[in-house]
């Protein structure tokens, strides 16, 4: 805790600005990720929320300078620690890809190479980056797989990918993206394959490891219960931009833009309210090629009728602080959304709360 | 139908009053409604051959292990339960996609498991799936109206030149536009596509649907509007659901009645109510904790849980007893030695567990050994008379009463 208070006086150790990713494709420029900026700090975890097409993992794979090589068009500034990530050649980049940030893919089973055994494909990402024998690699491989709590590891070492299970697969990826002690990790939808007793686990081991590394985490989902649990902050996502940013515990008792609202009221809550009414969002998510105009979530958007004029559909709002104040990021015409929510939303998606108050 | 109209929406934007119709309350159960579909002692078993020139049978994958339970008529029962479990396999030996190695399906006075493929045909205008990824399971060389429309065309429902009406009809209830019957699968989102799904599922008036985890594939915005069709359609029809999902919370939204299952076997049945607030079954009680919980950003932190062990078993040689025992934080020697027998303890509640009980309150010594005829540890007992357990796909309306471990009649 102290030394985060220090560290606020200086830089935050990771710093997005403006971050840009397009795609030009024969239809047209797709923008993925269109001006995003966050700040992360050592030990702090930021939850990035979206649907699919948001843009969630595009912004995050930029960060790894996974676009290079494509034909993404990458602007803004990433700073890692003060350097910027999106000015390093890319020799530069392959020593800190793994080293000083590492990624966890959605599916382990697709990340990993079926034809390689689970120890040599996380002794290869140890030996890139130190100078070791190939026996001090493996007993050092060896630690890791157990400290993610695989059993035997010693034995695991030599398995393929496809004798273990999923749960296993995505323990082996979380030792293969920690055995450089990287600073920031990033993990793509880390539990979205898994079970709830196995996503339990991993989440579990995540947090554990956090507090032993002090990895700053940026942990991609859509699954509002794991950002609940697991972020410090967050980010939600639509249409390559950022709606909502904030204190975890701000964003989620307190949104403030229907996009949040939303996403709220169409999960069901397994603890809330039996009687709670399950609201959908209406519509789709919309085309990345030619989004909305002014704000992109009017077309799917209730609240519309209570900002004056056709504001919501010729203006994209800013970014700025909510009514709320402070770090509570809003991107929204509505003027008291706080109201809004209290005597609109909650008494439909959570009757119990409402009588409460 | 309470549809949300695209064309209004571009021109004003949608409504709250608009999406609020369309937000539903959670089904209820009717006590009374009669069984539509009963399973009795449903067994799928899948042969494990060797390797080599003979290929012997070396074992079974025991996917689905005698599992029982009944759906009511309009009613939908939820069938939850881990990947591996065995809960699409039992949904596909209901539908016949699979012939089941053991046990009756019941549906309106014959049993689905015996009937003959030639005689299953008429059959299956009566149980429809819907399946869990909507961009497989529609033919992408065939058009919208010629996949809504192939029921139609084999069981010849409707005569030829109405084809198409029908088929219209049917994309307008499940809120499509009826004008592009002419379009293909890629053409449409996800959650659209599940919506052709349903049509094609809908097309023969069935009686069942099987659904198949038909929103996990969906974002979470889109689930809700799929829940709610659902939903629509039950209502409007009057069709029974077998609702299979690993999602605890969006089956207890649509399901009054939930089974839990872990490797091939049922172990918690009950309602709604009993099965989320009052689980019996420790690992039920697991499931329901484990998952993450949105109440607790206002908390910080993550919630207490009951953390499981290891991974599940092999169902080609599962642990001897108790299925669960591997895992469960409250094994002893008699889970090794009889398997629990399925033991109805409310009026709509059953559970498979020799220390049933809900949390923090499990019994000290095993409920069943009295009923089984064994000592504590398992060992037969000779002094005991073991009771004729009478395991019925419905509820009775007399149970075993756990505290007091006597039967009761209301």
């Amino acid at each position: 805790m102290e030394q985060n208070a220090h560290m606020d006086e200086k830089q935050p150790f990771l710093k997005v600005e403006n971050l840009k990713v397009h795609f030009p494709t024969q239809d047209g420029l797709v923008k993925a990720t269109d001006g995003l900026s966050y700040a992360l700090d050592r030990g702090q975890t930021l939850g990035i929320v979206g649907e699919s097409g948001s843009g969630k993992s595009v912004s995050s794979s930029a960060i790894l300078g996974l676009h290079r090589g494509t034909n993404a068009k990458v602007e803004g500034r990433i700073l890692l620690d003060g350097v910027d990530l999106l000015a390093l050649n890319n020799a530069e980049m392959r020593k800190l890809r793994g080293k000083e940030i590492a990624m966890i893919f959605q599916d382990p089973l697709s990340a990993m190479h079926p034809y390689y055994t689970v120890g040599n494909q996380i002794a290869e990402a140890y030996r890139v980056h130190h100078k070791v024998s190939k026996k001090a690699a493996r007993t050092r491989v060896i630690d890791m797989l157990e400290l993610v709590g695989i059993p035997q590891p010693d034995v695991r070492f030599d398995s393929y990918p496809h004798q273990f299970s999923g749960g296993m697969r995505q323990r082996a990826m979380i030792a293969m993206a920690l055995i450089n002690d990287p600073s920031l990790l990033i993990a793509d939808e880390p539990t979205t394959a898994l079970d709830v007793t196995v996503q339990a686990q991993i989440l579990d081991l995540l947090q554990n490891l956090q507090r032993e590394f002090n990895t700053a985490i940026i942990i991609i989902t859509h699954d509002l219960g794991v950002v609940a649990e697991m972020a410090d902050e967050a980010l939600v996502m639509y249409a390559g931009r950022a709606v909502e940013h904030g204190r975890v515990k701000e964003v989620l008792t307190h949104p403030q833009m229907p996009y949040t609202w939303g996403l709220l009221s169409s999960v069901p809550d397994i603890t809330g309210d039996p009687n709670a009414r399950m609201v959908p969002v209406p519509g789709n998510p919309p085309s990345l090629l030619s989004p909305p105009t002014g704000c992109a979530f009017h077309p799917r958007c209730v609240h519309r009728d209570k900002v004056p004029g056709d504001l919501c559909t010729t203006e994209l709002p800013d970014l700025v602080p909510g009514p709320r104040g402070g770090l509570h990021l809003k991107r929204c015409h509505l003027a008291d959304p706080e109201s809004i929510y209290q005597n609109e939303v909650i008494p439909e998606i959570a009757p119990d709360l409402a009588e409460e108050r | 139908m309470t549809e949300y109209d695209e064309a209004t929406a571009a021109a004003s934007g949608p409504s709250l009053d608009a999406v609020l119709a369309q937000a539903h309350a959670p089904a209820q159960l009717d006590p009374n409604a009669p069984p539509v579909l009963t399973v009795r002692d449903l067994e799928m078993h899948f042969p494990v051959r060797s390797t080599g020139v003979v290929r012997r049978k070396i074992g079974d994958v025991k996917a689905v292990d005698g599992i029982s339970f009944q759906i009511p008529k309009g009613g939908s029962l939820g069938l939850v339960g881990e990947s591996g479990c065995g809960k699409s396999t039992a949904g596909r030996a209901i539908t016949r996609l699979y012939k089941p190695t053991g046990g009756s399906v019941e549906f309106e006075g014959r049993d689905l498991a015996k009937v003959s493929n030639r005689g299953l045909k008429p059959l299956r205008r009566e149980v429809q799936m819907i399946f869990q990824d909507p961009y497989s399971s529609l033919n992408p060389r065939h058009t919208v109206g010629s996949i809504v429309g192939a029921p139609l065309r084999i069981h010849n429902v409707v005569p030829k030149d109405q084809t198409l009406k029908r088929v219209q009809e049917l994309l307008e209830v499940v809120g499509l536009n009826p004008e592009h019957y002419n379009r293909y699968p890629n053409e449409f989102s996800g959650g659209q596509r599940q919506r052709i799904g349903i049509a094609r599922a809908l097309a023969l008036q069935p009686k069942v649907i099987v659904a198949d985890e038909p929103v996990s594939a969906l974002d979470v915005s889109i689930q809700a509007q799929v829940v709610n069709l659902l939903q629509d359609l039950q209502r409007e029809f009057d069709i029974a659901f077998l609702f299979i999902a690993h999602d605890l919370a969006v089956v207890r939204h649509f399901c009054p009645e939930v089974a839990v299952m872990y490797l091939g076997k049922i172990v918690e049945i009950a309602d709604r109510e009993t099965l989320y607030s009052r689980p019996n079954h420790p690992y039920t009680q697991a499931l329901l904790s484990a998952a993450p919980d949105v109440k607790q950003a206002a908390i910080g932190g993550r919630r207490e849980r009951i953390r499981l062990e290891g991974d599940v078993p092999s169902p080609i040689n599962p642990p001897s007893g108790c299925h669960f025992r591997t895992r469960c934080p409250l094994a002893r020697e008699i889970c090794a030695k009889v398997e629990p027998p399925m033991l109805q303890i409310g009026p709509r509640h059953k559970v498979a567990c020799h220390f049933a009980g809900e949390l923090g309150q499990h019994p000290a010594d095993p409920v069943t050994a009295r009923i089984l005829g064994v000592d504590n540890a398992g060992n037969p007992d000779p002094g005991a008379s073991p009771v004729e357990l009478d395991d019925q796909p419905g509820f009775s309306d007399v149970w075993f009463d756990l505290k007091a471990r006597t039967t009761v009649k209301p």
